[in-house]
C-alpha cells in the first residue's frame, strides 16, 4: 500500500467549503462539480493534480461542513494520500471511508510543493526523496486501515453484507 | 470514578458497563437524520447499491433544507429525487421544507435525553442542548449506519465548560460560543465533548443552549452536551416529548474531566468574528463602524423563535438604515408561525426586515440571502470561511440576533446595548 507521488503543499485551516465550494457540488454527479475543487485557493490545482499525487496541509484540514463532496474531489482530482498535522473529526473519518488514508504528520512544515514523497501508510513512515528526508506519522486504527484495503466503507459494506448471505 | 453523563449514553449504546476516553466501540444507534443534500441523493443511493434496507424506519428521520427557498433545476432536481427516495423506500419520518434539520428534529419530537444519535450534517451536536449525544457524520457513514444501524466511535475526552454569572441584556448564548472560540480557536476542543454547564448556561432558555451545543462545531469538538434540566423538560414536552426526567441524565459529581474551564457571563460583551473564521472573534466595540450590505438573521443557529424575539427587541419603532438589506429567514416554519402570531414578525417587517422561506439559505451560500460579490455583510450565522456565504471576495462578520439587529438599524457594526 505504499505511495508514491508529488506533493501539494498547502497551509493550516483548508476547510471543506473551500474544497467543496457550494457552486459545484449542487450539480448532480460529483464528476461535474471537482474542476472547481480549491478553485479560491489555487486555481490550477485540479487541473494540474495528478493521480497519486499527495495532499500536505498543516493544521486543522477539513474544517467545517460535513460534506463528503470534499474527499471525494480530492480523491476525484488524483489525490491518494493525505498528511497534516491534525484533522477535523467528521472530514478524518470521510477520507477513510473513500479509501483515502489521511495520516497525522508533525513535520509537514519540511514539505515542499512538488516534493517526491514516499509514503508508507502502515508503518507511518514519509520519505521525501526531493530532500533527502524523512518523517513519522501516527499510526492508523487497523481497523480503518481494513476499509481502505477494501476499497472504502462502501466495499467493506458490500462485502459485509455478501458475506452474510 | 464516576462517569459524564457522555460517557453514560456511550457506554449504554455500545453495551458495555462502562466506557473510557481513548476506547474504539460500536454504538447502536437510537436515531439517524439526514438532510436532502447528504441523504436521498448520496447515502440512500449508496444503500441501494448494497442492496439492503434501511435497518429500522422508526429511527431514521429525513428532512429537506438545504436545496430549498429557491427554484432552479438543480434544486427541483434534488427535491424531486429526495421525494421519490423517501416514497419508494417508505421512510416514516420525512418532514420536508418545514425549516433547518437542527430545529425541526427536536420541534417534531425526535430528540430525547439519553439518546445517541447521528446527522450527516456537521451541527448535529445542536441536539446536546437536550442532553443528547449526537454527531455530524459523513454521507457514505450514513450509509453504513442506514445497513446496519451502528457505528464506530473513538470515546471521546470530557471538557467542563462553566458559564459563571449571568449574561448582561443585549448578550446572548451565541456571545458566549463566539468567546469560547475566539479564546481557544477552531479546533480547541478537537475530538473533545464540550460540556456546558454553570449558572449561566441555567439562566439560559433552552431553546437558546441549543445555539452553545450547535457551535461546538465550531470549535473543533466531536459535540457539545448540556444536562437536561426542568426547562429542557418543559420544552421536549411541549415539542412532543412529555415525562422527561431530568435527573436521568445528569453528570456524576466526580466523573473525570480533561479540563474545567470558565466563561466570566458577568463581563461577557457582545462578541463578533471577523472574515474568515468564528475564531477572529472580540468584543463589538473592536469592529464598530465597518459598513455592511446586508444584516441576515438566519441558519440552525440564528433565527430560531427566540433569536427573532431579541431582533425584535432592537429594531422595534425603528428602521433599517438605507443602502443596507435586513434578511430573516425563520430557523422553522413553525417558529415563524408563532413569531407571526405574536406579532415579532410585524416588528421585523415594520423595521424594513425582508422575511425569506425558511431553509439554510443564506449560510451555504444559496438563495436570496446569497452576498453579492464584493459585499460586506453581518449574520447570526455560525461560519465566515471564504467563499461560503457568497463569492471569495464577500467578507462576512458573525454575531448574535442582538448584534444583527443593531447593525441593520445603524447601516454598520452597532453595539446592541446602545439601542435596548
Amino acid at each position: 500500500m505504499i505511495q508514491k507521488g508529488k506533493a501539494w503543499k498547502f497551509g493550516a485551516n483548508i476547510d471543506t467549503d473551500l474544497i467543496a465550494p457550494i457552486q459545484a457540488l449542487k450539480r448532480e454527479k460529483p464528476e461535474e462539480g471537482y474542476v472547481h475543487c480549491l478553485q479560491d485557493v489555487d486555481p490550477d490545482f485540479a487541473k494540474n493534480c495528478r493521480t497519486g499525487d499527495i495532499f500536505v496541509a498543516e493544521e486543522n484540514l477539513g474544517i467545517g461542513s460535513s460534506r463528503e463532496w470534499a474527499p471525494h474531489y480530492l480523491r476525484l482530482c488524483g489525490i491518494r494520500l493525505l498528511l497534516a498535522k491534525s484533522y477535523a473529526r467528521i472530514f478524518y473519518r470521510n477520507c477513510f471511508n473513500l479509501a483515502l488514508p489521511a495520516l497525522v504528520c508533525a513535520e509537514t512544515h519540511r514539505i515542499s510543493a512538488g516534493d517526491e514523497l514516499e509514503v508508507d501508510p502502515l508503518k507511518g513512515e514519509v520519505r521525501n526523496l526531493t530532500k533527502g528526508e524523512s518523517y513519522t506519522c501516527d499510526t492508523v486504527p487497523e481497523h480503518l486501515m481494513r476499509i481502505v484495503a477494501d476499497g472504502g466503507l462502501l466495499e467493506h459494506l458490500k462485502k459485509k453484507f455478501k458475506k452474510a448471505s | 470514578m464516576g462517569q459524564t453523563i457522555s460517557e453514560k449514553i456511550l457506554a449504554r449504546a455500545s453495551g458495555k458497563e462502562r466506557v473510557k476516553p481513548g476506547d474504539i466501540v460500536t454504538c447502536k444507534v437510537d436515531m439517524a437524520m439526514m438532510h436532502d443534500s447528504s441523504g436521498p441523493r448520496v447515502a440512500g443511493r449508496r444503500l441501494d447499491e448494497i442492496g439492503v434496507p434501511v435497518w429500522d424506519m422508526d429511527r431514521l428521520v429525513v428532512i429537506t433544507d438545504h436545496y430549498v427557498g429557491y427554484d432552479t433545476d438543480e434544486s427541483r432536481a434534488i427535491q424531486e429525487l429526495c421525494d421519490d427516495w423517501c416514497k419508494s423506500h417508505g421512510v416514516k419520518h420525512y418532514i420536508r421544507q418545514e425549516g433547518i434539520c437542527h430545529i425541526v428534529l427536536p420541534q417534531h419530537g425526535h430528540v430525547k435525553p439519553g439518546t445517541f444519535c447521528v446527522g450527516a450534517d456537521s451541527h448535529s451536536t445542536t441536539a446536546g442542548a437536550f442532553g443528547a449525544f449526537m454527531v455530524g457524520i459523513g454521507a457514505t457513514e450514513m450509509t453504513g449506519v442506514l445497513a446496519t444501524g451502528e457505528i464506530w466511535v473513538r470515546v471521546p475526552e470530557n471538557v467542563r465548560m462553566e458559564v459563571t454569572g449571568a449574561l448582561k441584556p443585549g448578550v446572548a448564548a451565541k456571545d458566549v460560543i463566539l468567546k469560547i472560540c475566539g479564546d481557544h480557536g477552531i479546533m480547541g476542543f478537537g475530538y473533545q465533548v464540550v460540556e456546558f454547564s454553570g449558572d449561566g448556561v441555567a439562566a439560559m432558555s433552552a431553546q437558546d443552549r441549543m445555539t452553545l451545543t450547535n457551535m461546538a462545531a465550531e470549535i473543533g469538538a466531536k459535540t457539545g452536551i448540556i444536562a437536561p434540566d426542568a426547562k429542557t423538560a418543559a420544552l421536549l414536552a411541549e415539542w412532543g416529548v412529555p415525562g422527561v426526567n431530568p435527573d436521568d441524565w445528569q453528570s456524576d459529581p466526580d466523573a473525570g474531566y480533561v479540563k474545567r474551564l470558565t466563561v466570566d457571563g458577568d463581563a461577557l460583551a457582545p462578541q463578533v468574528a471577523a472574515p474568515h473564521s468564528p475564531e477572529n472573534a472580540d468584543d463589538v466595540t473592536a469592529y464598530r463602524n465597518v459598513k455592511l450590505g446586508q444584516a441576515y438573521l438566519g441558519a440552525c443557529t440564528g433565527a430560531k423563535l427566540e433569536d427573532l424575539r431579541m431582533a425584535a427587541e432592537v429594531v422595534k419603532g425603528r428602521k433599517v438604515a438605507s443602502g443596507t438589506r435586513f434578511l430573516v429567514a425563520p430557523s422553522s416554519v413553525r417558529m415563524r408561525e408563532q413569531a407571526a402570531k405574536e406579532g415579532t414578525l410585524k416588528i421585523l417587517e415594520d423595521a424594513g426586515a425582508q422575511i425569506l422561506q425558511s431553509g439554510c439559505g443564506g449560510c451555504i451560500g444559496l438563495g436570496a440571502a446569497r452576498l453579492d460579490d464584493g459585499m460586506t455583510g453581518i449574520s447570526s450565522t455560525n461560519r465566515n470561511f471564504v467563499g461560503r456565504a457568497g463569492p471569495a471576495g464577500t467578507k462576512l462578520y458573525l454575531a448574535s440576533p442582538y448584534t444583527v439587529a443593531a447593525s441593520a438599524i445603524a447601516g454598520e457594526i452597532a453595539d446592541p446595548r446602545d439601542m435596548l
